[in-house]
């Protein structure tokens, strides 16, 4: 029996039982179905409105949009989150302590945050596409799109959320550190509106994060095909958009190993302790 | 294996040479020597901030030591690989992981990673559902770990600390903010698995009783040094026929220290004969002796005295 390769496999036993946990309880997912409640909303609101130049409604924009956006909340954040409440609560010191623990842990992990970020992504796109009239219509082509974007988009930005979640201290400054800077470019990424309408240097600041080429994938992916003329160019723009996801997750896979690396080998039963301590000193 | 064909008692599983440590300016650890035999229960006792975790944090492979030598199954922490690991059982002091898993559920699953490290004389993982009944936790074995008490939780921290069966067992303040009650059932608990005869024990304590009730050898350690090393009796026969002698004389109070209290009455009735009254002769007791020790070693320099005074020939 090679130790690794049977970890390797409790890791993927460990990942499932933990998202059937998940499932099991309602209050992980209240965050989650508080913003889809919302997301919901405002395409309803936005049914009657058109895209400027077209007669399509810009809920139909939109939800594409969300779900792109959606994707790097799960993997970006969901890695942050969950590797700093881990480190606090002494779960990755456990798998420190176990024998091939740590690969277990990150395998169990890997599933874990993209198949909460896949749930999440279903609870707004089933709706989604009973309120929104005509994204069903785009055949195998459309939804195997939709799956690469998920998949691409997750590998994207996963790794980033591991790295975060490594360097910062709490899981607070975890969440507040991811949540923050994904709002913001969700503002300048052509999320809620076409990013043609705004500023070109904004333009070029937001394409080069990966939130932007995730609504755009996803665009690409649930739109009929006039909708390309809302677009930057008037194109779906392919190329760039595996170029610059690739890059993301070529980096990020280069540079997580060490960062995790170091952040396992100063963790100890001490440091725990310690930020025990301090987190009950503030008093959350 | 190599360390499975060692028969009790003659070797040492864990070696610590002149072991030190040092955060910045602060000298944690200041030249730490002991060893621990094969299937001993060893308790390493002294004062918060003596430096316990961190050499217990030393010897599990979590921290770095400044200098010294550390041998853990004849290997040097830092050098120990999987295999090395899966000879090892930690409990530590604070875990609060895997809130959502149920206690029979995780204890199966962490067992599991043991299987590729069974011997021909050492069965990995042992059996969950014996081992959940050792540390008492039978009735609880379908609960979610969230809603367990603290002693519970730390019970199960035992019962994972043991499934693979290990060579030593670290435990890290084992009953630190325990009740009476919890703190006698894990008593309890540490007693009952004394029948794993080959399994070295490790624990930590700032509780002498603590130490007395469960451990074969104590070792005090007390300003980053090892103050004393010995069985409880040996400790306590070290500090034997000290005594405080108080008396009173004519409405005058006297107070001594004395070696031979039986000899020192007879003579003092010798001398004073029925003018004594208010006679007490109280045995300086371990914990006195503990505290005192402590005390001094922390108040000032006086190390080496100390030292001399309390350290006994160790093997």
């Amino acid at each position: 029996m090679n130790p690794v390769i049977h970890a390797a496999k409790l890791g993927a036993k460990r990942g499932w039982i933990e998202f059937k946990q998940m499932l099991k309880s309602p209050m992980d997912l209240g965050f989650n179905i508080v913003m889809t409640v919302i997301f919901l909303i405002v395409l309803y609101v936005q049914r009657n409105r058109m895209i400027e130049g077209t007669d399509l409604a810009l809920s139909m924009f939109t939800l594409p949009s969300l779900l792109g956006m959606l994707v790097v909340f799960g993997g970006f954040m969901g890695a942050a989150v969950t590797m700093t409440y881990e480190r606090e609560d002494g779960t990755l010191l456990r798998a420190k302590a176990t024998p091939n623990g740590m690969i277990s842990y990150l395998i169990s992990r890997i599933i874990s945050v993209t198949s909460n970020s896949l749930v999440t992504v279903t609870m707004l796109l089933v709706p989604g596409l009973f309120l929104i009239q005509g994204l069903t219509n785009i055949g195998w082509s459309g939804w195997g799109m939709l799956l690469v974007i998920f998949v691409l988009g997750t590998l994207a930005t996963l790794p980033w959320g591991a790295v975060i979640g490594s360097l910062v201290k709490s899981t607070t400054a975890s969440f507040n550190i991811t949540f923050l800077p994904i709002g913001g470019l969700t503002a300048i990424s052509g999320i809620f509106y076409p990013i043609t309408s705004l500023p070109d240097w904004v333009q070029i600041l937001a394409q080069i994060f990966p939130i932007y080429w995730l609504g755009l994938g996803m665009r690409s992916a649930l739109m009929p095909d006039v909708a390309v003329l809302s677009e930057i160019g008037e194109s779906w723009r392919y190329v760039e958009m595996f170029g610059v996801l690739g890059i993301w997750t070529i980096a990020g896979f280069l540079v997580v190993p060490r960062i995790l690396r170091r952040m396992a080998r100063k963790e100890s039963g001490s440091t725990m302790e310690k930020r025990k301590q301090e987190m009950m000193s503030r008093g959350y | 294996m190599k360390m499975s064909v060692i028969e009790k008692g003659d070797t040492n599983v864990i070696e610590v040479n002149n072991l030190k440590m040092r955060y910045g300016m602060k000298n944690v650890l200041k030249g730490v020597t002991f060893s621990v035999k094969k299937g001993e229960v060893l308790a390493l006792l002294g004062p918060n901030g003596a430096g316990k975790t961190t050499t217990i944090e030393i010897m599990e492979g979590f921290r770095i030591p400044s200098e010294g030598d550390v041998r853990v199954l004849g290997i040097h922490p830092k050098n120990g690989d999987e295999a090395w690991r899966a000879q090892l059982g930690i409990v530590m002091q604070s875990w609060r992981d895997h809130p959502k898993w149920k206690v029979r559920e995780l204890l199966e699953h962490l067992g599991d990673y043991y299987k590729p490290y069974a011997t021909s004389t050492r069965v990995r993982p042992l059996d969950a559902e014996e081992l959940i009944g050792k540390v008492g936790l039978n009735e609880q074995a379908e609960q979610k770990i969230s809603s367990l008490s603290g002693g519970q939780r730390r019970r199960l921290d035992v019962a994972i600390g043991l499934i693979g069966n290990p060579e030593i067992l670290f435990l890290d303040e084992p009953t630190a903010g325990f009740d009476p009650q919890a703190r006698r059932d894990f008593h309890e608990v540490i007693r009952r698995l004394s029948e794993f005869e080959d399994t070295t024990i490790l624990l930590t304590t700032h509780d002498l009783h603590e130490a007395e009730k469960l451990s074969d050898r104590i070792l005090i350690l007390a300003g980053g040094r090892i103050g004393a090393n010995g069985s409880s009796e040996q400790l306590a026969r070290q500090v034997m026929g000290k005594a405080e002698v108080s008396w009173t004389i004519h409405d005058d109070h006297f107070k001594e220290e004395v070696v031979e209290p039986v000899q020192f009455v007879r003579n003092l009735f010798e001398q004073h004969g029925d003018a004594i009254t208010d006679l007490e002769v109280r045995k300086a007791s371990l914990e006195d002796t503990y505290i005192k020790m402590v005390q001094r070693i922390e108040s000032n320099g006086q190390l080496e005295e100390t030292l001399s005074t309390f350290e006994e020939g160790t093997p």
